[in-house]
């Protein structure tokens, strides 16, 4: 490795209010390194690159690239010495094409020369094997696409060093590896890369280095080949803890949930869902495994009668639900507790408080025109209590609290409401590894209840240690469901790209 | 870059409170400069118009009388405003409860008292509630932008009055003047203390409105509505019904203003029967934050404004229109005080000193 230091930050701090998001942190980053930066929600790493990209100004401390002290005061100062951020959010206009987007607001020349410009995209796609039609609309791409294209973005604006904010938590496992190919040709070319994550085998994966960061502070740097996640697991997280889910064993196997031919069609009238038929046991997790936009949403949108049915029967304990409005649904006494994929935008209230959050499913059971908040704010206290939700008091806004604590509040009242189907979307998206686990167990103990949960994922990791059997969607069929004892992570990633394996071992057969 | 905007997330409601209020002083500062080019002493001005409106007997009913359509209207457009549904059309919500409650008068005034205010009450609110009613309906069934369509409804409702005035209601003892009959007394709205009974229901409806809001399950749906109808469908909620019976109550509301304006303040049906209420209260109410006890507060301020400002005009000989250029200008440094609420400028060289001294 080329011992010498590109990046070098010294003892920054950096204070929102009374926050210290930053306590003198410091951290080396050499010439064709990836340094992976591990942390959970909230230890400062997403700061720390704000800071790196101009975004932020520091309290105190300095930055020196290639040995010279630099000072950032807007992000178009860090872009001029080489420094591109991939957010995890994009930032792409949609109706212009990838080549479009990757000269908006660039200075220089009032016309396109085109011509050029695709000749040196293609130079820059070929030297670190992006795959990318620069011609293509950002809308008609995936995710993984879009990915790329902010890639191809900041290197065309001469970029040697990239930071990428958790930039694989949206992607496919496929996706994911091409993203890594593309890391490891960065590093070869004597790029740095920074990649801010908190998934443990990624960092092993791909990293060179790591530095773990705790509630702002640097806790150490560590060579890849020096460490082991469990080792950088107690760094993070500042404790021993346990890295296998249990999978919680029931005896119960009677169906509480039928769907029979379930087709529904978006609003284009294409088929979203395409003849799905399953059957979800009591103490059964039912894992749904699936690039993202192959029917998850609208499958968990149509059991809790949020998305109109085209066809096919639902039937939960013998009766067809189908048709069905939610306010039917929770009438007849059908427990089912649905979290939206869109946590803040469908499942929560952001602006209200817990209380009013807590509320919001069960309101319409009190007698009377009048809202009665006092039973509530006990069942707040008591979450608090239980679940070790963070908040300044249950009259906060559940905005402002930390993605693991609005989750926490949202499971948490699902729970409360004690059903016997929980439908589950991504529930660990965005959260640290405490809080995802504080959430399988939560799921694991409603299964040990006799409760039935349908749990959309995105980490096939998860997905087979915690789930008993795994249904595949693909462009909204269904393409088998897998025992998660037998399967492996390389035949679910076949089946998620379409192939069916119904003759392979340990598919079962679609019901 | 010499400034940096930096999102506040430490004010507390009392910082808030100072900030509006240091903006309202603003507001009265700047148009201080105004006043002074126009040739007066802005404190005299000021002075006067405060004497215009608390500095008789007669001044303190007309600022009270001038409060009530305010409060009223504006409690009317909270509801609406608190499920974004931007609800324009209290003008002519206004007119059609005056309408109503009119057709009545005009029509039936040999029904006893009591109960004939009880009808007109009743029918300035449904009538003003259906003309709120029908962009209503629009906009649940087809998606139709509510602004637009309640404005242009106040147009509409404004023509129809004035077509009454002007033609089939036109008071034929009027020597030919377009003006309609004055209501019987038993039309018109008893005094209490002096003022028309209106303030009374003003401050009943305060009650009201805050206990709907915050302790009833209709007043939860509506601000969860408000901030994502996706979150109210998820909870099982009707979101189209409670959207349709809300406007209702809103209209409604701004209806029974008509009501009481026509009966008590102007005796009659009359194209001034709104008085621009119906836009002043907009304004009123988005100051107010859709609070109800609030809206009594400045609407209160408001009616002082336009209560001494038409004080000023005979006073100093200036126009009253400078009492709205001072209205104009309080909103806008309250609606721009919104920006500092949230947040905060920072001058770059006061960074630069805190590296200097080691940081904090």
């Amino acid at each position: 490795m080329n011992k010498q230091a590109f990046i070098q930050i010294k003892d920054i701090t950096k204070t929102f209010g009374s926050v210290v998001a930053n306590k003198d942190i410091s951290l080396t980053v050499y010439k064709g390194e990836i340094h992976a930066l591990l942390g959970e929600n909230g230890s400062g790493k997403s700061t720390l690159m704000n800071v790196l990209s101009g975004i932020y100004s520091p309290d105190s401390g300095s930055i020196f690239i290639d040995g010279k002290e630099v000072r950032f005061s807007s992000p178009k100062d860090s872009i001029e010495l080489g420094i591109g951020m991939i957010h995890q959010h994009f930032k792409l206009v949609d109706v212009f094409t990838a080549k479009e987007n990757i000269i908006a607001g660039q200075s220089g020349s009032f016309f396109v020369g085109s011509k050029k410009l695709s000749k040196q995209i293609k130079q820059i796609s070929e030297k670190f094997g992006l795959d990318i039609d620069p011609d293509k609309k950002i809308y008609n791409m995936s995710v993984g696409e879009k990915q790329t294209v902010e890639i191809l973005k900041v290197l065309y604006r001469g970029a040697n060093i990239l930071i990428l904010d958790e930039p694989t938590a949206v992607l496919t496992p496929l996706e994911v590896e091409k993203l890594f190919k593309i890391m490891k040709n960065m590093k070869e070319a004597g790029c740095a890369v920074i990649i801010i994550t908190h998934k443990m085998h990624e960092v092993m994966e791909i990293s060179d280095r790591i530095t773990v960061l705790r509630k702002g502070e640097t806790i150490g740097t560590v060579d890849k080949k020096d460490t082991t996640p469990k080792q950088l697991t107690e760094m993070m997280v500042g404790r021993h803890i346990d890295l296998s889910i249990k999978r919680v064993e029931t005896t119960g196997k009677e169906p509480i949930l039928k769907v029979q031919n379930l087709t529904v069609l978006d609003e284009e009238k294409v088929k979203a869902l395409n003849d799905v038929s399953f059957e979800l046991s009591k103490g059964e997790i039912l894992g749904v495994a699936g690039v993202a936009g192959s029917g998850q949403k609208e499958l968990c949108e149509a059991i809790a009668g949020l998305y109109p049915v085209a066809d096919g029967n639902i039937l939960y304990e013998g009766e067809d639900i189908v048709g069905k409005n939610p306010r039917e649904i929770i009438k007849k006494g059908i427990s089912m507790s649905f979290i939206p994929e869109d946590r803040l935008g469908m499942g929560l209230v952001a602006s209200m408080d817990m209380v009013d959050n807590l509320i919001l499913k069960d309101y319409q059971n009190q007698k009377g025109l009048l809202i009665d908040r006092a039973p509530v704010k006990q069942k707040a206290e008591m979450l608090i209590k239980k679940l070790d939700i963070r908040t300044p008091g249950i009259h906060h806004p559940v905005k402002q609290l930390s993605g693991g604590n609005i989750q926490k509040v949202l499971l948490g009242r699902e729970i409360e409401s004690n059903p016997h189907l929980l439908i589950t979307a991504y529930p660990v998206r965005g959260l640290d590894i405490g809080a995802s686990y504080t959430i399988y167990d939560l799921l694991n103990e409603q299964k040990a209840k006799d409760v039935a949960i349908l749990y959309i994922g995105e980490d096939l990791d998860v997905l087979l240690e915690l789930c008993d059997r795994i249904m595949v969607l693909c462009d909204g069929k269904l393409i088998g469901i897998v025992d998660a004892k037998t399967a492996t992570k390389e035949q679910l990633g076949l089946m998620m790209a379409g192939e069916e394996m119904e003759q392979e071992k340990g598919v079962e057969s679609v019901v | 870059m010499l400034f940096r905007i930096i999102k506040r997330t430490d004010l507390t409601g009392t910082q808030a409170v100072m900030f509006r209020t240091a903006a309202v002083f603003l507001a009265l500062l700047t148009s201080s400069v105004f006043i002074i080019i126009l040739g007066n002493n802005p404190f005299e001005v000021y002075a006067s118009m405060l004497e215009g409106s608390f500095g008789s007997v007669y001044g303190i009913k007309e600022t009270i009388i001038k409060t009530i359509p305010l409060v009223i209207t504006s409690l009317g457009i909270a509801v609406a405003f608190k499920m974004k549904f931007w609800n324009i059309g209290a003008e002519g919500q206004i007119f059609m409860g005056a309408f109503a409650a009119s057709y009545f008068a005009l029509n039936h005034a040999d029904i006893p008292r009591p109960a004939l205010l009880v009808i007109m009450a009743a029918a300035g609110f449904l009538v003003g509630g259906l003309w709120a009613l029908i962009p209503a309906i629009f906009k649940a069934q087809f998606g139709t932008n509510e602004t637009l369509f309640t404005l242009m409804m106040n147009y509409i409702a404004l023509k129809w009055v004035t077509y009454l005035q002007y033609g089939p209601w036109k008071d034929p003892g009027a020597n030919g003047f377009p003006k309609i009959a004055n209501f019987h007394d038993n039309a018109i709205l008893p005094k209490v203390f002096g003022v028309h009974i209106g303030w009374i229901i003003a401050i009943v409806l305060i009650v009201i409105m805050y206990v709907f809001i915050h302790h009833t399950k209709r007043g939860f749906e509506i601000s969860v509505i408000g901030e994502s109808e996706n979150t109210a469908r998820y909870a099982g909620m009707n979101v189209k019904k409670i959207i349709i019976t809300s406007i209702l109550i809103s209209g409604g509301i701004c209806g029974l203003t008509g009501m009481i304006q026509a009966s008590a303040v102007n005796n009659t049906l009359a194209v001034e029967v709104t008085g621009g209420v119906g836009y002043m209260a907009i304004i009123t109410t988005w100051l107010a934050q859709l609070s109800a006890p609030v809206i009594l507060l400045v609407s209160f301020l408001f009616a002082v404004l336009v209560q001494g400002g038409a004080y000023i005009q005979t006073a100093f000989q200036i126009p009253q229109s400078v009492a709205s250029i001072i209205q104009g200008m309080i909103l806008f440094f309250v609606l721009g005080s919104e920006f500092f609420i949230q947040y905060k400028l920072i001058l770059n060289k006061s960074i630069l000193k805190k590296e200097a001294k080691g940081g904090i």
